[in-house]
């Protein structure tokens, strides 16, 4: 129905007519599937009638806590077998199956894109009408250009590896179609994100993703710790899409317009560098450091761990969280004439890479390392886009999803087994602990090999994907610290050029201590002595192959993935520049805007700097691998606690606790203090009303003695009353 | 579908119907009642032996044929004639030049769809909530929704005024008789706040009945259209004519400082009575300053200084509403003061007076009725089954009643306008439209998403999420069919106006275009023709 009505405007456009044409199907597919799984899920709940209230909790296993304890409730001692949910099977078919379809059809519209030469222009569906008021016109409108086309492989390809994981991670969990059911909604809502033609359909999206990552941190929702950390990432992105509004407000009221394509036109009548180009490019980045976990709004990343592992990998690592990255890239031709909040960004970035690498220095959970790492690498993707590398940026954004999501996943497996064989001694360790880990590498081959592909990767060693993609990012902010209307630009009377070289500075010492945390997360886990447990340690084994497999795939995009965008310097690889060429019509303009024509940097110093980069990374690893003795852990719950700045940063700066003493609490205070006890139940009701009501029947009071029914009181007032007339009229 | 209106006469009728079906109805069911009540015992259960059967019966069928007469109006009603539609004009009460004039444009359409849809339903959450007195119940419900609709619907300004006391007095019934344990105190406070206001509302309905007197005959004459071009008044005593309007209406919405009998009535009421005052009885007021407040008195009311204050009232209520209700402990409270935040951008949208924020206005008016309607109906459903609407009274029954907690989510999402639901269609539209007049107000008032956010989530999770720790709530059963029959309608229409918003906002956009800029022009003109004729005004 929907392509049916409007195809139009899109004319004569090279896409027209081919696989493209489909463009409405690939969000519609994951969304068929969330309504299937969704119907499954209400379904059987409907008939289950009320769950069985032994279900009662207990405490330790980390992640995977609400199987656990099902299945104690349920069976009692008999550990191996797992009550199914009765749609599992059909879950398992229809979850992943929509997702692989979506993909198959993206990957068919981007050979048509392919085939298709150079486009210029995004291609453009119109379905519906949305918001027609006045001369607001909102369609319900998709546009496939080259950033988003990249986009969608990115969430379809890296989506449906992860929903084949999730088959083996989730199936015998008891909420398993729920789970599905909001997999497959937060894809749909992700593929609205990037394919949105206007700013509100992106936010549909912006705000859907967010939704589903609500509900799926709060998945296993018995355990108030999930439950509060979903809403905290709920809230703490509301206070991000508060900038986003704000500045679809301010574009609306100033150029009249949000579609994309249209705002682009209209932005040249903007003036360079003007307070109002400055001010929606601020509120947008609010947006961004919500939703992508940047300083001051990153805490919600962290304890958004509190979901199901396979949605840490999609939600927190791949696909969500770069969606800021991801609009920067879109309005990149609003973004480079605002040099004052290109600094900003930048300088963002670099300090949320350097911040969060340091505090995932010293955490002993597992995807808490990880989780700090994302927010680190997030930061160096917003020194890119921020610096006017729109394609360094998005190309980090890529090779991320790839690493990040084999890191999580493989710690996933690591879990798996953990949890597995604390469940079959039913002791009730942390298996999320790294010292409760160590030496699995004999258990867990696979699992290990590849984890240190993409740790290599993340270091940024050469020939792995990150190490393209940060040395893109960290050449591109130093020849733009050398010239750019950047570095022309001023910010608290520091100029441009300054602010960027000390964010080169700051990503590359984020760079030795990414490297470094890394390293440290593998030895702990991978190599040493293992600390699991004696009996616990014969269980240890790899993940099954519907998990394994996907970490395989990603395996190898983690190696290869950085041959898209070879630079000059490793020409040798193959053609330089795909990405970049790819991307041009989308953001070649505004990067050119901001290099405003000088030449790259020369060839000697491009040198220098690479090998400066690939020092660091082994230095880093390097560091830690002589630096960190695995045989000196002890178990967790045999551990001293840390003391002093080590404290400090696995409290992680108490930033949690200054923020809930500085805006938290005064506002609950405030609101049932002064608020509902002072004004409402107080001053309102209590003086004005119930005053009003008193004064009433002060007066009915009155009125009540003058009815005294005595005479001579009656006489009184007569008397008084017609010496007052008298007076008066006398007195006239 | 309009051919067939159209060969049934159906413009002709359907307005009188609207409030003759109604009436008839409780008509029928107080007969009944008189009939076959002395052979009942008195104060008991009904709904157990039986009593309940014939008037909840009878008033769902009246309500169901209500609301399948009022769907034609989706059809009949003609977009692009901004014009009164369907109108009747009768002889009243001649003597005083007042005349039975009802008639709708696209305002009054939706408005009055919303309240046959939710009184259709409001049956259904009284089903077995009401137990005691049924007949009267009924009836009252009856003659409440003849009252609301005829407010909606009249053009003669006295019929207003008699509507909007006809709605007032089974209302305080609802409350005082099938109320909470506190349900006298709130009954009164209803009762006396909202007559104070309509009693200085009925004297400037008179002056300006008095003021646009017919010429030829002398008589006055009370015909909307009629005051709006006769009824010159100067512009000192057109402000004190908005004033009495402004107070009847705006303790209705309720505007911030006039708002606590609201959390009082709302707790107090049964579920029915929360539901209909908050999803229909408190866009009466607002309804009012866009129907008449602001049209008749467009130079007091968009005066800078008058206007200033009002969206300072709203943009405070917004605020203040969404931070009252973050530590509110009893649900029914927390959502009662999350009302005076979401009207709130009502007021800020029709006082910005922006086409995009008018309509916005508007869609919230529809979507609050829906989603507020859904969760006091849900609260409603809660509380029968654990008698207690304190919410650390629950937690965690998310595991035993699934059904119940996707229902609250969804709906919570639309409260707090998640995009894609209603409640992002109407909040955005106020928002991008004041932010073009009136910015700053407009910039205050979003901060509400981040509130809004945190005071409904935080709620739910006390209640559905967090750990099954209590043993009387472990086995709470389940929606029952009747129950999903009541929520579903509303889930569906979630979710239509936040995908397809648009035939709704079609219907609305002559309404809405025209009270824009009709209010412009005659603010300008009055202004002018004040600056000739009294030149003491103050520009």
């Amino acid at each position: 129905m929907l392509p049916l009505l409007q195809a139009a405007a899109a004319g004569t456009h090279p896409l027209q007519g081919t696989a493209a044409s489909w463009l409405w199907a690939v969000p519609l597919l994951p969304f068929l599937g969330f309504l299937i799984n969704g119907a499954f899920s209400i379904v059987s709940a409907y008939h289950a009638g009320p769950a069985d209230p032994t279900l009662a909790h207990g405490d330790g296993h980390g992640d995977r806590h609400g199987t656990h304890d099902e299945e104690h409730g349920a069976h009692g001692d008999d550990h191996h077998q797992v009550k199914r949910h009765p749609f599992a099977m059909l879950t398992s078919i229809v979850g992943p199956g929509v997702l692989l379809l979506s993909f198959i059809l993206t990957a068919a519209i981007f050979f048509a894109m392919h085939g298709a030469g150079e486009i210029a222009t995004p291609f453009i569906q119109r379905y519906f009408s949305w918001m027609p008021v006045g001369d607001l016109k909102l369609d319900a409108a998709f546009q496939l250009d080259q950033l988003s086309m990249m986009m969608m492989l990115v969430i379809t390809g890296v989506g449906t590896l992860i929903h084949f994981f999730s088959v083996g991670y989730m199936q015998d969990d008891p909420g398993y179609p729920r789970y599905f059911a909001y997999l497959n909604l937060f894809v749909f809502f992700m593929l609205l994100l990037v394919l949105g033609a206007n700013f509100p359909v992106m936010f549909i999206g912006w705000e859907g993703v967010g939704t589903c990552s609500y509900l799926l941190i709060g998945f296993w929702f018995s355990d108030k710790a999930n439950a509060d950390a979903g809403k905290k990432a709920f809230i703490v992105n509301r206070i991000g899409d508060f900038g986003f509004l704000i500045a679809m407000f301010l574009l609306f009221a100033n150029l009249g317009t949000l579609d994309f394509d249209a705002v682009r036109a209209a932005s040249t009548s903007l003036q360079f560098g003007g307070a109002l180009v400055t001010a929606i490019c601020l509120f947008l980045f609010l947006g961004c450091a919500g939703k992508s976990a940047q300083i001051p709004l990153y805490v919600w990343l962290p304890d958004a761990m509190a979901g199901p592992t396979p949605v840490s990998a999609l939600i927190h690592a791949a696909t969500m969280v770069t969606a800021g990255v991801y609009l920067i890239a879109r309005t990149g031709f609003l973004f480079s004439i605002a040099p004052v909040a290109q600094i900003v960004v930048v300088m963002i970035g670099a300090l949320t890479a350097i911040f969060a690498a340091s505090i995932g220095l010293k955490q002993w959970d597992i995807k808490k390392v990880l989780a700090y790492s994302t927010v680190s690498q997030l930061g160096y993707m917003f020194v890119g886009v921020g610096s006017g590398a729109y394609v360094a940026g998005v190309f980090h954004l890529v090779t991320h999803a790839f690493f990040k999501a084999l890191l999580f996943l493989g710690s996933g497996s690591v879990i798996f087994a953990m949890h597995e064989a604390y469940h079959h001694t039913g002791s009730h360790e942390d298996a999320q602990d790294m010292r409760n880990m160590g030496g699995l590498r004999a258990y867990m081959p696979w699992t290990w090999a590849l984890m240190w592909i993409a740790t290599l990767a993340i270091s940024g060693v050469p020939p792995f994907a990150g190490f393209f993609s940060k040395d893109e990012i960290l050449g591109g902010v130093f020849a733009r610290a050398q010239h750019s209307t950047i570095a022309d630009a001023h910010l608290f009377g520091i100029s441009g050029s300054a602010w960027l070289y000390f964010a080169y500075l700051l990503g590359i010492v984020a760079a030795f201590m990414t490297a470094t945390y890394m390293t440290r997360m593998m030895i702990y886990t991978f190599h040493g002595p293992n600390r699991t447990g004696d009996k616990e340690r014969e269980h240890l084994h790899d993940a099954p192959w519907i998990m394994t497999g996907p970490l395989l795939v990603l395996g190898i995009l983690t190696l290869a993935g950085g041959w898209i965008n070879i630079p000059e310097f490793a020409r040798f690889l193959g053609p330089v520049g795909a990405l970049e060429r790819w991307l041009d019509p989308v953001v070649g303009a505004s990067t050119q805007r901001v290099i405003a024509g000088a030449a790259e940097t020369s060839p000697g110093l491009e040198y220098g700097l690479v090998g400066l980069a690939v020092l660091i990374a082994i230095g880093g690893i390097a560091y830690a691998a002589t630096r960190l003795d695995p045989k000196s852990l002890v178990p967790k719950r045999e551990a001293v606690p840390e003391e002093g700045f080590e404290k400090v940063l696995l409290d992680k700066y108490y930033v949690d606790e200054i923020y809930d003493a500085a805006v938290v609490t005064p506002v609950v205070g405030t609101s049932r203090g002064l608020l509902w006890r002072g004004v409402d139940a107080g001053l309102i009701d209590g003086l004005a009303v119930n005053g009003s009501a008193l004064f009433a029947r002060f007066v009915g009071w009155i009125g009540s003695q003058l009815q005294s029914g005595q005479l001579g009181t009656y006489a009184w007032v007569l008397v008084i009353g017609v010496l007052c007339v008298l007076g008066a009229v006398t007195i006239r | 579908m309009s051919a067939f209106l159209t060969s049934i006469g159906y413009q002709h009728w359907v307005l009188p119907a609207l409030l003759v079906i109604p009436l008839a109805g409780a008509l029928v069911i107080w007969v009944h009642g008189a009939v076959t009540r002395p052979r009942c015992a008195p104060g008991g259960d009904e709904v157990a032996t039986g009593v309940a059967a014939a008037p909840r019966g009878w008033a769902l069928a009246t309500f169901a044929i209500e609301f399948v007469v009022s769907l034609g109006l989706w059809w009949s009603f003609d977009p692009g004639n901004t014009g009164w539609q369907s109108v009747v004009d009768w002889s009243w009460i001649p003597m005083w030049g007042i005349r039975f004039t009802l008639g709708i444009d696209g305002i009054a359409v939706m408005m009055v769809l919303l309240t046959t849809l939710i009184m259709l339903l409001a049956v259904g959450g009284s089903w077995t909530s009401i137990r005691a007195r049924t007949h009267s119940y009924y009836a009252l419900l009856l003659v409440l929704t003849a009252g609301m609709l005829g407010v909606f619907l009249a053009l003669d300004l006295f019929l207003f005024y008699v509507m909007w006391e006809v709605m007032l007095v089974p209302m305080y019934f609802i409350i005082g008789i099938w109320g909470g344990e506190r349900r006298i105190y709130a009954s009164l406070k209803f009762f006396l706040y909202t007559m104070v206001g309509s009693m200085l509302m009925l004297a400037a309905i008179v002056y300006l009945g008095l003021a646009a007197r017919d010429p030829a005959t002398g008589l006055p004459n009370f015909n909307y259209d009629w005051i709006l071009q006769h009824a010159l008044v100067g512009s000192t005593t057109a402000k004190w004519l908005f004033g009495a309007f402004f107070l009847a209406f705006a303790v209705k919405v309720p505007m911030f400082p006039f708002h606590t009998w609201l959390p009082d009535a709302h707790v107090e009421a049964p579920t029915a009575g929360s539901v209909v005052l908050a999803s229909i009885m408190l866009k009466l007021g607002t309804f009012g300053f866009i129907r008449l407040a602001v049209p008749l008195f467009p130079a007091a009311a968009m005066s800078p200084t008058i206007r200033s204050i009002i969206l300072l009232l709203a943009v405070i209520g917004i605020v203040y509403g969404a931070l009252v209700s973050l530590v509110q402990p009893d649900f029914k409270k927390l959502v009662a003061y999350s009302s005076v935040s979401h009207l709130g951008f009502v007021m800020l949208g029709i006082f910005a007076l922006t086409v995009q924020s008018v309509q916005g206005a508007l869609m919230v008016m529809i979507n609050h009725g829906i989603s507020t309607g859904a969760l006091f109906f849900l609260i409603g459903m809660i509380y029968e089954r654990r008698h207690t609407r304190l919410i650390d009274d629950y937690g965690g029954i998310a595991r035993v009643v699934p059904m119940f907690a996707a229902m609250l989510t969804i709906v919570t999402f639309s409260s707090i306008g998640v995009p894609g639901t209603n409640g992002f269609v109407g909040e955005f539209l106020v928002l991008i439209g004041s932010f073009r007049t009136e910015p700053v107000f407009a910039l205050v008032a979003t901060t509400v998403v981040i509130i809004s956010a945190a005071y409904l989530l935080w709620a739910i999770q006390r209640i559905l999420f967090n750990s099954l720790d209590k043993p009387e709530n472990e086995h709470v059963p389940d929606l029952n069919k009747r129950e999903l029959a009541v929520l579903i309608p509303l889930v569906a229409c979630i979710v239509w106006l936040g995908v397809y918003p648009a035939p709704v906002l079609r219907r609305m956009e002559g309404a809405a275009t025209k009270f824009v800029s009709q209010v412009d022009a005659r603010r300008d003109a009055m202004v002018t023709a004040d600056a000739q004729s009294a030149p003491e005004v103050q520009p």
